[in-house]
């Protein structure tokens, strides 16, 4: 089997590979624009998203919208206690001037200058620029997670993708493992029966799984989240697949080694079935992560909340928090990044070469 | 050490029955080899001895206990797959050890076994590789190695050296005969190669169609076939057989096949009008210089020249292609016509029904 590692090219040769040697072919340059459309649609709201959560409540709001988060620089100006935004300017005689803004009546504002504190001057505000810099407002990110208890919500949402992940893969796989290394009547039946539930929509077992749930005494804790969704077709599918692909040779010789059958689940069929198992691995991350619904529905305290249902809080009737919605959002993005980025590798290399030639 | 043995075992998969009750003792410390062409159950056979496979009907005996009903871990055999079956994710040394830690023995005693019979299969210096970092014949040995190490009651076979180049499958044919006469072990091992089966076995197993056709020692399935099956199997190149119909001829019979008669005195169990069909092997067949006593005249139409020996392919008219071998060189040239004369006592006489009537005529 193809060993992906052994060729891995440097980045900058990837990137600027091409047809053949020598000049640029038209077909470069339709890849390259193809793939840079690509990378803007994929990445482009991503990038906008991290961006817009470092902007100020009033940094959101502003039209045209400015790219980067920026701030108005505001200075300490001598009898005033506050510091105050910094405008440039344009006088009447056509000079431009940095001054500060003490206030604003109407459509005038009256404006002082820095170094000449004393005097103050009226200026029509469609004639002053506010002054800008490049400043992330982390406030959007330190106040949730401080003041609204949001760590408590990231810790349950750890809590729940992981244990609810580590739940999954193991009934998933045993589930898989029986329904493929083992030949029975009937084998095909069960498995059709499995895949079968999966066009039974959550919306319509909601109120018995909840029902169930309450009768277990799990409503408002993390278990209410973990359990009910453990066994998917969808990874008892996927497993068993792969492990139908497992050459049976190898059961085989583990059976002649006097191995159990728990020895074989977890010492050969886990091992090789590794690929398959991180792909579910990601797929339940991902699942268990952005859950919404049913935590919202079993969750009724704060303090399990998770950061889904969280992050609903800031949506109030009347008011809607962007920068808080937008900072958390990123928060509750890093993880999943992370999970990706580090497990992507094990659904590229096909750890499937059984030896054999 | 460890006796075998199968009671009318038989074997259907669903409705088609595979394997038609077969007899066979396999007794201790005995190489014993199953050989017949593709599919004619001999991966089967093997498989119901290790367990793998339930049996319909019969039994199978290790050491006197009936095992139909134990597990193939509880049997405590050996085996070693065609495909090598390596466990890709372990190393070679967690290889041969997985099987000794499943049965709970101490980390220094696996140690020592390991490194053992690694030794023994000079593998040494690959036991931290993956399998995957190995060639065919270096994975053929930790295959081995692997079940060596756990001491089994009896190793089986199943084509272990079909995945090999020529060279290599004689060298690995040459040890693995080597390692039966050092650690002795009853040993079952399948082949389709007749020439593998002629030189590593005790005992020789001819299996076709999910029969036994004739078991027993290497030469006496060579000396003396009981059917034609047996006696086109084992050999190479092949025996020549010829269907030939049975006419008196004076106090005698003639074999007349084509336009050719062979003369034979009269003999019990041939009689005028029988279909048969007598064989004589390659190296049997005498060249003569003329018509007179020769049974039959052909033309060359292939001759190989092997330097020490050479092989004649001959053509007679209504008759299959003749094969002879000849020790040394001959000069002998393609379209070139040749008497030929069968050497009676090696003539083997096939019934119609395919059993032997007789191995060696008298002259
Ligand atoms: N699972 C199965 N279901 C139905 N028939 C089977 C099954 N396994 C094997 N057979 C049949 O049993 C017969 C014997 O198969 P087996 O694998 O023992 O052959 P073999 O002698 O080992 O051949 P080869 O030299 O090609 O390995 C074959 O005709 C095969 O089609
Ligand atoms: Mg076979």
């Amino acid at each position: 089997m193809a060993d992906t590692t052994a060729d891995r090219r440097s980045i900058a040769a990837l990137v600027t590979a091409r047809r053949g040697r020598g000049k640029l072919h038209w077909t470069d340059v339709f890849t390259y624009a193809y793939l840079v459309f690509g990378v803007l649609l994929m990445f482009g709201p991503v990038v906008w998203l991290v961006l817009s959560s470092f902007k100020s409540p009033a940094g959101l709001v502003e039209f045209p919208p400015t790219l980067l988060p920026l701030g108005q620089v505001s200075v300490t100006v001598e009898g005033y206690d506050d510091p105050l935004p910094l405008f440039l300017t344009t006088l009447e005689d056509g000079t431009q001037k940095e001054l500060a803004q003490v206030r604003r009546i109407g459509i005038v504002s009256q404006m002082v200058d820095p170094e000449n504190p004393g005097e103050t001057i009226r200026v029509p505000i469609d004639q002053r620029e506010p002054i800008r810099e490049f400043r992330l407002a982390t406030e959007n990110y330190v106040d949730p997670l401080q003041r609204f208890n949001f760590t408590r919500y990231l810790w349950n949402s750890v809590v729940v993708t992981t244990l609810a992940t580590l739940v999954t893969l193991l009934i998933n796989s045993m589930a898989a493992y029986g329904l493929s290394i083992y030949e029975f009547k009937g084998r095909n039946a069960i498995m059709l029966f499995v895949i079968g539930t999966l066009m039974i929509p959550i919306t319509v077992i909601l109120v018995p799984v909840y029902l169930v749930v309450t009768q277990l005494g799990m409503v408002n804790s993390l278990w209410a989240v973990i359990l009910p969704g453990a066994a998917t077709p969808t990874g008892v599918f996927l497993l068993r697949q792969y492990m139908l692909t497992i050459p049976r040779d190898l059961i085989e010789a583990a059976r002649m080694d006097k191995a159990s059958e728990w020895q074989i689940y977890w010492r050969v069929v886990m091992p090789l079935a590794m690929p398959a198992v991180a792909v579910l691995a990601i797929f339940s991350i991902m699942w268990r992560w952005n859950e919404f619904l049913w935590p919202l529905i079993v969750l009724n305290r704060s303090e399990v909340y998770t950061l889904q249902v969280g992050l609903n809080a800031f949506q109030g009737e009347l008011d809607v928090q962007w920068h808080y919605i937008l900072a958390m959002t990123v928060v509750t993005l890093i993880p999943v990044v992370l999970v990706f980025a580090f497990l992507q590798r094990f659904i590229t290399t096909g750890i499937a070469s059984s030896g054999m030639k | 050490m460890t006796q075998i043995v199968l009671n009318e075992v038989r074997k259907s998969y669903g409705d088609v029955e595979v394997i038609h009750g077969i007899d066979l003792t396999v007794d201790s410390g005995e190489f014993v080899v199953f050989v017949g062409p593709s599919g004619c159950g001999k991966s089967t056979l093997l498989r119901i001895i290790a367990g793998l496979e339930d049996i319909t009907s019969g039994a199978v005996q290790i050491d006197g206990d009936v095992v139909n009903h134990v597990t193939a871990s509880d049997r405590g055999l050996a085996m070693v797959f065609q495909s090598y079956a390596l466990y890709p994710h372990m190393s070679v040394y967690k290889n041969m050890a997985f099987g000794l830690e499943n049965s709970k023995m101490p980390k220094s005693e696996i140690d020592a076994r390991v490194r053992e019979a690694a030794g023994m299969l000079q593998i040494t210096d690959y036991l931290d590789r993956k399998p995957k970092a190995l060639s065919g014949g270096q994975r053929q040995r930790v295959a081995i190695g692997r079940a060596i190490v756990r001491d089994p009651k009896a190793f089986l076979f199943d084509e272990p050296l079909s995945n090999l180049d020529a060279e290599l499958r004689v060298t690995m044919r040459k040890e693995l005969a080597a390692l039966h006469s050092k650690i002795g072990g009853t040993m079952i091992y399948v082949t389709h190669d007749q020439t593998e089966a002629m030189t590593l076995a005790d005992k020789i197993v001819v299996l076709q169609g999910g029969r036994v056709e004739q078991a027993g020692r290497p030469l006496d399935l060579y000396n003396t076939p009981q059917n034609v099956f047996v006696a086109g199997f084992i050999g190479s190149p092949r025996m020549n057989l010829i269907e030939a119909v049975a006419e008196a001829e004076g106090d005698g019979l003639a074999l007349v096949a084509g336009g050719t008669r062979v003369r034979l005195p009269a003999m019990a169990g041939i009689s005028a009008g029988d279909r048969v069909t007598y064989g004589i092997r390659p190296e049997h067949v005498i060249l003569t210089d003329s018509a007179e006593g020769a049974d039959m005249s052909v033309t060359i139409a292939l001759s190989e020249q092997l330097g020490g020996e050479t092989y004649l392919y001959c053509n007679a008219e209504g008759l299959p292609q003749l094969t002879v071998h000849q020790l040394g060189q001959l000069p002998i040239e393609e379209g070139q016509a040749l008497h030929l004369r069968f050497d009676r006592p090696r003539m083997h006489l096939f019934g119609a029904d395919g059993q032997v009537i007789a191995n060696g005529v008298a002259a």
